[in-house]
């Protein structure tokens, strides 16, 4: 099928989002709560784009791109008027929200001036509830973390608030962070995320660390992988790899 | 007892006739949420048991016994409307409407009209107009121009009989649907114009052939008992009071579109409705009702209860499907309809309580009966629970495009102290707030939303000249800045953030430049949020700023709210050419703060003074004036 984004004419697949077929074609959509290897759930609101089609006489519609499949001649407008006032407005929010975070100031930046200035609410927290860490430890299969509460007081806890059981310091939940807020403090041989803390496994060649002991358990039971796996860095097992290589070549 | 086929049916409905034939005195005691709550359980009781030591021929079952002559049937029913001069029993065939009866009223009641047939003058409903007694709801002007027709069994059957609801005809409308084809049964409910109950107002008819068109190897029905606005209890009323009706609407569907599995989902807070729909579910599959080969065809249907999450959003059509499965009720996008992929991923059909108890009635009367009331686009009738500053308030039912003014003044009776009328709100809470030149207007799905409000599930909350509209938006948004899921940043950021700039507005704070913020940010929210809760929370507010733009003004540009609410821009005085030196006022003054002897002028001390509104409230020389 062929959809029209900003006035070029793509081929899509059936089942395939606005997003994806964007992304695909290098045409830049803001999106704050999306990650390829996740579900998406329409959260953040920044990737929002206005939709029309030749049959449905002049209507329009705004719609989140990640969420949105695409249908045989939809129109795509992803910077129209309408499109800046939303995008604008959730940035606007967000900026109110989150005062100290760069990557919403940046994104605010880009998409125009900041227009509206609302009361600030200065919890201190960078955290745009946007579930990213939330499914990525999901899909670590920890659950170590979900959201409490409701509204304007949600926040992104362990159960009970209390250091979570489930964590296994892998540090996906940090990684995935857009606005840096989940706090990991490593050392070079311990790990403390959530309040909990975690010591390293050494890497047995350069002593560097590998992942956590939990993680290593973790993995251990639940993945399939090669024992060095759990034994040496990243750096090492390229090395290693590399030599290997060169001995195979020589 | 089984009912295995359409002939046994028909032979226990004529059985049960015959029955009722006999019965001389049927006395009907509400027994809805209200009511329940003023005594009358126990008034049922103390009747029931002083009627048998009276020697009077008691039957509180349906039962073709025969035994007695001329027996008096005494039900528990659900609730009769007029809920505010509960309880309520209702004696036929006389008409004879008794109010706040009590335990000490039964032994009169038995004496003197079940064995004599007088009528009690001082249980009778009293006009606030003329003070005069006036004998049953054919008199009784909160009853005159409704017209019941989801509520139709609501007071009247018996509420966990399932002899009582066939007798009144239940199940015939099943009956004819499954003679119909699935389709033909569709298209009368296309035909009748039905638009759903719930908010939406979507088409019926529409909704249930998109199911049947979706494709998928299981469909589920599903009815919506949510009702999480606060102040509104007609679905409540329809589940405690009329089980059956719902049970009926729901199997027809099932029938229509193909299901075989039914949910009905009861909000949290409604044990009551939890239980009678649990019981008359039961039942139902123990008559062939439900559960296999339903009434001998090849439908087969079975419904399950399932308790609300508790939130407002669970009554949202996606979080209530999350909610059964077992997850959290948080909504989620819907480019994909539930119609197509709901329920488990499957074809789903998610319909209101009302809406299902529309269904037997346009089966059964036709869908040009239905259609022919109401207005062109919206057809039918629609349930109201009208509360605020009317004289009546209650559960009412009137055909769709009556004009708000006969629903407030004929029905309501007007305002209460007789002050001038403001606004009335629809649409629970985040509909609109319409003012005095929207009193003609007919209430419809089209006109309310054009008017800037909505039809919402039926509330209707009126207001006097003393509600402040900033402060009535500001209510409505708090409850919804609490309900909101905080899923997504315009209604979780925005609504708070709209909150605050009307907070703003009533401490006096307000600057020029925040009408137009308020606009703004509302409009965006609207077009933005992930749900109907995000999409339709601006509406408080937005309707309020268009209908009563000075009274905003007011705030900002003079630092006052004429109404007198918002307590940091209020001042309380009494007007000393007003003041009778009553002492009212003083007594009633939390603070203190009112001086003054016996029938001599009082006065108020602005230091000690709350601005709380008590002195004012109780005056009954409007003496207090605030400024
Ligand atoms: C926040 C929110 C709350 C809702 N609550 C209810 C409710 O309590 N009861 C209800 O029937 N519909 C409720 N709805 C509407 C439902 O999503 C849905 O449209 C309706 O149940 C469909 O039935 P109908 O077509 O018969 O009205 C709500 C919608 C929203 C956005
Ligand atoms: S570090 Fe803990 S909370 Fe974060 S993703 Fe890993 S297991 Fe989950
Ligand atoms: S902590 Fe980070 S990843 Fe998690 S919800 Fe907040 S902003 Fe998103
Ligand atoms: S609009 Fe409000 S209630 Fe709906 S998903 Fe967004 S945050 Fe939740
Ligand atoms: S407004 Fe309240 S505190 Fe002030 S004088 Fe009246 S009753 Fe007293
Ligand atoms: S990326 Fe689409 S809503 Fe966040
Ligand atoms: S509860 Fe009895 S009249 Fe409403």
């Amino acid at each position: 099928m062929y959809i029209y984004i900003d006035g070029k004419k793509i081929s899509a697949n059936d089942g395939e989002t606005i997003l994806a077929v964007a992304n695909r074609n290098n045409i830049y959509i803001p999106t704050l709560c999306h990650h390829e290897a996740l579900d998406d759930v329409g959260a953040c609101r920044v990737c929002m784009v206005e939709i029309t089609h030749k049959d449905w006489g002049g209507w329009t519609n705004l719609v989140t791109a990640c969420l949105y499949p695409v249908e045989e001649g939809l129109v795509i407008s992803t910077s129209s008027d309408a499109v800046r006032r939303s995008r604008g407005t959730t940035l606007d929010l967000l900026m109110a929200r989150c005062p100290t975070s760069d990557v919403i100031r940046w994104m605010a930046e880009e998409n125009g001036e900041i227009s509206v200035r609302y009361e600030q609410v200065d919890d201190g927290s960078k955290c745009i509830m946007c579930s990213l860490c939330v499914r990525a430890c999901e899909k670590m299969g920890c659950n170590a973390i979900g959201t409490v509460g409701r509204g304007h007081d949600k926040k992104i806890a362990p159960p009970f608030f209390e250091n979570p059981e489930n964590c296994i310091g892998c540090g996906a939940c940090a990684a995935i962070c857009p606005t840096g807020h989940i706090e990991m403090k490593d050392t070079r041989t311990t790990r403390e995320i959530w309040e909990k803390k975690f010591d390293f496994v050494a890497c047995e060649v350069c002593g560097e660390p590998v992942m956590t002991e939990e993680y290593r358990d973790y993995a251990i039971a639940n993945r399939d992988l090669p024992a060095d796996y759990y034994t040496t860095c990243s750096a090492c097992k390229k090395k290693k790899l590399a030599s290997h290589f060169d001995k195979v070549g020589s | 007892m089984g009912i295995a086929n359409l002939k046994k049916l028909e032979a226990r409905r004529s059985a049960l006739h015959k029955a009722h034939e006999n019965v001389k005195t049927q006395v009907r005691v509400c027994s809805g949420t209200g009511c329940a709550a003023l005594g009358a359980f126990e008034v049922y009781d103390a009747l029931v048991e002083e009627s048998k030591k009276a020697g009077l021929p008691v039957q509180v079952e349906l039962a073709p016994c025969g035994k007695d002559k001329d027996p008096i049937f005494v039900s528990l029913t659900g609730c009769q409307g007029f809920c505010q001069i509960g309880p309520l029993v209702h004696i036929l065939p006389e008409d004879i409407l008794y109010t706040g009866v009590k335990v000490s009223s039964v032994k009169d009641i038995v004496g003197k009209t079940l064995a004599d047939g007088q009528v009690i003058d001082k249980l009778l409903y009293k006009n606030p107009e003329d003070k005069k007694r006036l004998k049953g709801r054919a008199d009784i002007p909160f009853y005159k121009g409704q017209e019941l027709v989801a509520l139709e069994g609501c007071g009247s059957v018996a509420a966990d009989s399932l002899d009582s609801y066939i007798a009144s005809g239940g199940f015939s409308s099943l009956a004819k649907a499954l003679k119909m084809d699935p389709d033909q049964v569709i298209a009368e409910v296309e035909k009748s114009g039905l638009r759903g109950r719930g908010g939406g107002g979507f088409p019926t008819g529409r909704k249930w052939r998109s199911c049947v068109n979706a494709t998928g190897d299981e469909r589920f029905v599903i009815c919506n008992g949510d009702e999480g606005d606060p102040g509104a209890f007609m679905d409540c009323c329809i589940m405690e009071g009329d089980p059956y009706r719902v049970i009926e609407g729901m199997i027809i569907c099932a029938h229509a579109v193909g299901s075989s599995t039914g949910f009905i989902y009861v909000r949290h807070e409604y044990p009551r409705a939890v239980e009678r729909l649990s019981l008359a579910v039961k039942t139902c599959e123990e008559n062939g009702l439900l559960g296999t080969k339903i009434l001998g065809s090849d439908l087969n249907f079975d419904i399950s209860v399932a308790r609300g999450g508790g939130a407002f959003v669970c009554g949202e059509s996606t979080a209530l499907m999350r909610s059964i499965e077992g997850s959290v009720g948080e909504p989620r996008a819907k480019y994909v309809r539930s119609v197509q992929r709901g329920f488990r991923d499957k074809p789903t059909v998610l319909n209101n309580v009302e809406t299902f108890a529309c269904v037997p009635s346009i089966i059964n009367e036709g869908s040009d009966w239905f259609a022919s009331r109401g207005t062109e686009k919206s057809s039918g009738t629609k349930a109201f629970c009208l509360v605020g500053k009317v004289v009546n308030t209650g559960l009412i039912e009137v055909p769709m495009g009556t004009k708000l003014r006969d629903v407030v003044f004929g029905i309501g009776g007007g305002i209460i102290d007789g002050r001038p009328f403001k606004a009335v709100q629809t649409g629970g809470p985040s509909g609109g707030c319409l003012g005095e030149n929207y009193l003609d207007l007919p209430v419809d799905f089209d006109a309310l939303a054009e008017a800037g409000s909505m039809m919402g599930s039926g509330g209707m909350i009126v207001m006097d000249d003393r509600t402040c509209m900033v402060d009535v938006a500001k209510y409505f948004l708090n409850f919804l800045m609490e309900e909101s899921c905080g899923k997504c940043v315009p209604c979780r950021e925005g609504v708070y953030q709209l909150h605050a700039l009307l907070d703003k507005l009533s401490r006096g704070e307000g600057e020029p430049q925040d009408l137009e913020k308020i606009q703004r940010l509302g409009k965006e929210i609207q077009v933005s949020s992930l749900c109907g809760l995000g999409k339709s929370a601006p509406n408080p507010v937005l309707s309020t700023l268009k209908n009563f733009r000075e009274e905003y003004e007011a705030h900002v540009n003079d630092k006052r709210c004429p109404a007198g609410v918002c307590r940091d821009i209020t001042t309380f005085t009494i007007d000393p050419d007003k003041c009778t030196g009553c002492l009212v006022c003083k007594k009633a003054c939390p603070p203190d703060a009112i001086s003054g002897e016996k029938k001599q002028v009082h006065v108020i001390d602005q230091d000690k003074c709350t601005q709380c509104g008590a002195c004012r409230l109780v005056c009954k020389f409007d003496a207090v004036v605030t400024s």
